[in-house]
């Protein structure tokens, strides 16, 4: 249990970072002053309406993104199996820009992350059907750059297409992702869906155990694959759906965590699925403390930061695995 | 001689002028002889970006493609200094006269564009500029002499951006008795600002554009709910008028007169 309350300090206290760490300077006292409604009210006004849905957003979509990245390595037994790798972020943010761009989101404020969800859980079915129980590494990756592609060139043209000549703009954000200016009205959205999510996947600790030691043994131990896949692909889609529909497509964050954390906490599932969200968190949190550091007046994306750190590894990983993929 | 000076300003004076900028759309509408124009840009039917957009309707429209544009035989093409570059420099390269018209950044530079639009066109058009920019100085000397205390004002508009002192909006600002707060901030040019730090330097009035129709997140940020918490948003109505230099920015100015007034009635 050692690594998840370090994880948990190391999260807590990147939050409390997060908070403190902004455009403009505001001293320790008097921000934590703040944030509880007391003193200066535009002080006030910044920290409970922009900070901390902000800081909010990040830990929940890392632990979104980590925990549904642990959770599909763990059902496909592959290290490459990751949310925005397989095309599952991509596509929830093409649902997402569907349900704004109709204006159903505008008549049904819930429309925009059951939009995503919904896309999200097309995807991860596709990609589960195809590259079947054992996951193999290949139709994995090509499905995957198949359906982001797909849902990457449609995400465009619905931009392209809208009569507000920002939305193109806005493409970048939903491929790259950002919590930045985000206000509580998005938390309230996501929250609830990416903490049943989160739940969901949490259920699947025992029968992940069971499945390292190989699909005939965890069926004789009273697994059913097939339950296990249902709760994965709905918790993984309401999780990833949630956090990209206000946030857009974070990418490596699922494929990053996992990686570091797997030695930590014995190679075991069960334990595996709250350290990465955990772990997730305070990636998600670092990386976006970074945004605001380096380039403070730029809207850094969060995908920029993360791929800068994903892709090398990804690229270790593929190595490692390339007998596999031949 | 008379007669050869004469001959000499006709032959100057085009015949069929081609624009491909919505700016220089207006300025052609303002002071062309309906003859004398051949077509006009892609957006001068847009109600959002022109003021004579309506007018415009009356006019054909081009494409704003080196191609059809030179099929159309223009003997005078206006532009802008963002539109198409590739366009401009193919429609020279093909021997046609294009007379590009940067952005105007402040009012005396919107005044220049009038002049030498005028000037561009021909003798009539030469004389309506005069009698328009003698209206726009008194108009504005109007009112700029408009009293009351100045409120200090963030224009704040899509990807969080400030218009800052030295641009077009921001000598609009100066010239309704506005102070920008980008002067304090230090941003000449404007600029992204991120949204805590509009707060912070809480102004007494935040400007914005009206909303798309469609939603976009540059424009969403407008509908921050801090924004509205701050009681201080006032929305634009007048957002044709800011986006070029023609005589039309003074009713932007006077919009802003009239918020500023209201402003002051609730102090």
């Amino acid at each position: 249990m050692k690594p998840l309350l370090a994880l948990s300090a190391l999260t807590a206290a990147l939050f409390l970072a997060s908070l403190l760490i902004g455009y403009s300077p505001i001293p320790l006292g008097t921000a934590l002053a703040a944030l509880f409604g007391a003193g200066d009210p535009l002080n006030a006004m910044v920290m409970q309406d922009i900070r901390l849905p902000r800081a909010l957003l990040a830990a929940l979509v890392g632990a979104a993104l980590g925990m549904s990245g642990a959770a599909m390595q763990g059902f496909l037994r592959n290290p490459l199996a990751e949310p925005g790798l397989i095309g599952v972020s991509a596509s929830a943010a093409l649902g997402a820009v569907l349900a704004l761009q109709t204006g159903l989101a505008a008549a049904y404020a819930l429309a925009l992350p059951l939009t995503a969800l919904a896309f999200a859980f097309g995807a991860v079915l596709l990609v589960v059907l195809l590259a079947g129980p054992r996951g193999a590494s290949l139709t994995l990756i090509l499905a995957g750059i198949a359906i982001s592609a797909l849902a990457g060139a449609l995400t465009s043209l619905t931009l392209n297409l809208s009569p507000n000549p920002y939305a193109a703009s806005e493409i970048i954000f939903w491929m790259m992702g950002s919590v930045a200016d985000r206000s509580m009205s998005h938390v309230w959205l996501a929250a609830p869906l990416i903490l049943g999510g989160l739940g969901l996947l949490l259920t699947l600790r025992g029968g992940l155990d069971a499945l390292t030691l190989g699909e005939d043994a965890a069926h004789s131990l009273g697994v059913s694959l097939g339950s296990i896949r249902t709760r994965l692909l709905i918790g993984s889609a309401a999780a990833i759906g949630a956090a990209t529909a206000v946030t857009g497509a974070v990418g490596f964050v699922g494929l990053v965590v996992p990686h570091i954390l797997r030695p930590l906490v014995g190679h075991m599932p069960s334990r595996l699925l709250p350290a990465s969200a955990l772990g997730g968190a305070a990636m998600l949190l670092a990386a976006d403390i970074a945004t605001r550091l380096i380039l403070p007046e730029r809207d850094l994306k969060l995908g920029v930061l993360m791929a800068i750190v994903g892709a090398p590894l990804f690229l270790h990983l593929i190595y490692k695995t390339r007998r596999e993929i031949g | 001689m008379f007669v050869a000076v004469a001959s000499f300003v006709r032959a100057e004076t085009p015949v069929r002028v081609v624009s491909v900028n919505v700016c220089t759309d207006q300025l052609l509408q303002l002071l062309a002889q309906p003859a004398q124009i051949a077509s006009l840009s892609p957006l001068a039917r847009d109600p959002r970006s022109s003021k004579l957009a309506q007018e415009a309707g009356a006019y054909p429209q081009n494409d704003g493609k080196a191609e059809s544009i030179a099929l159309q035989e223009p003997d005078l093409i206006v532009t802008g200094l963002y539109t198409a570059k590739a366009t401009t420099e193919m429609l020279r390269s093909l021997g046609h006269r294009v007379e590009i018209f940067p952005p105007a950044y402040s009012l005396d530079e919107a005044r220049d564009a009038i002049a030498r639009m005028g000037g561009l066109l021909g003798p009539e058009a030469q004389s309506r500029a005069d009698s328009l920019l003698a209206a726009f100085d008194s108009r504005l000397e109007a009112l700029k002499a408009t009293p009351g205390p100045r409120p200090r004002v963030a224009f704040y508009y899509a990807l969080g951006n400030t218009a800052g002192s030295k641009s077009l909006a921001g000598d609009m600002m100066a010239a309704a008795g506005l102070t920008n707060i980008a002067i304090e901030l230090n941003r000449p040019y404007g600029g992204a600002l991120p949204l805590e730090q509009l707060i912070l330097t809480d102004p007494d009035l935040i400007l914005t554009g009206q909303p798309y129709d469609a939603p976009a997140r540059a424009t969403d940020l407008l509908d921050h709910p801090v924004l509205k918490a701050t009681g201080t948003l006032r929305e634009i109505k007048s957002g044709a008028s800011w986006l070029c230099g023609t005589p039309f920015v003074l009713d932007a100015v006077e919009e802003l007169v009239t918020l500023r007034l209201d402003w002051s009635a609730r102090q």
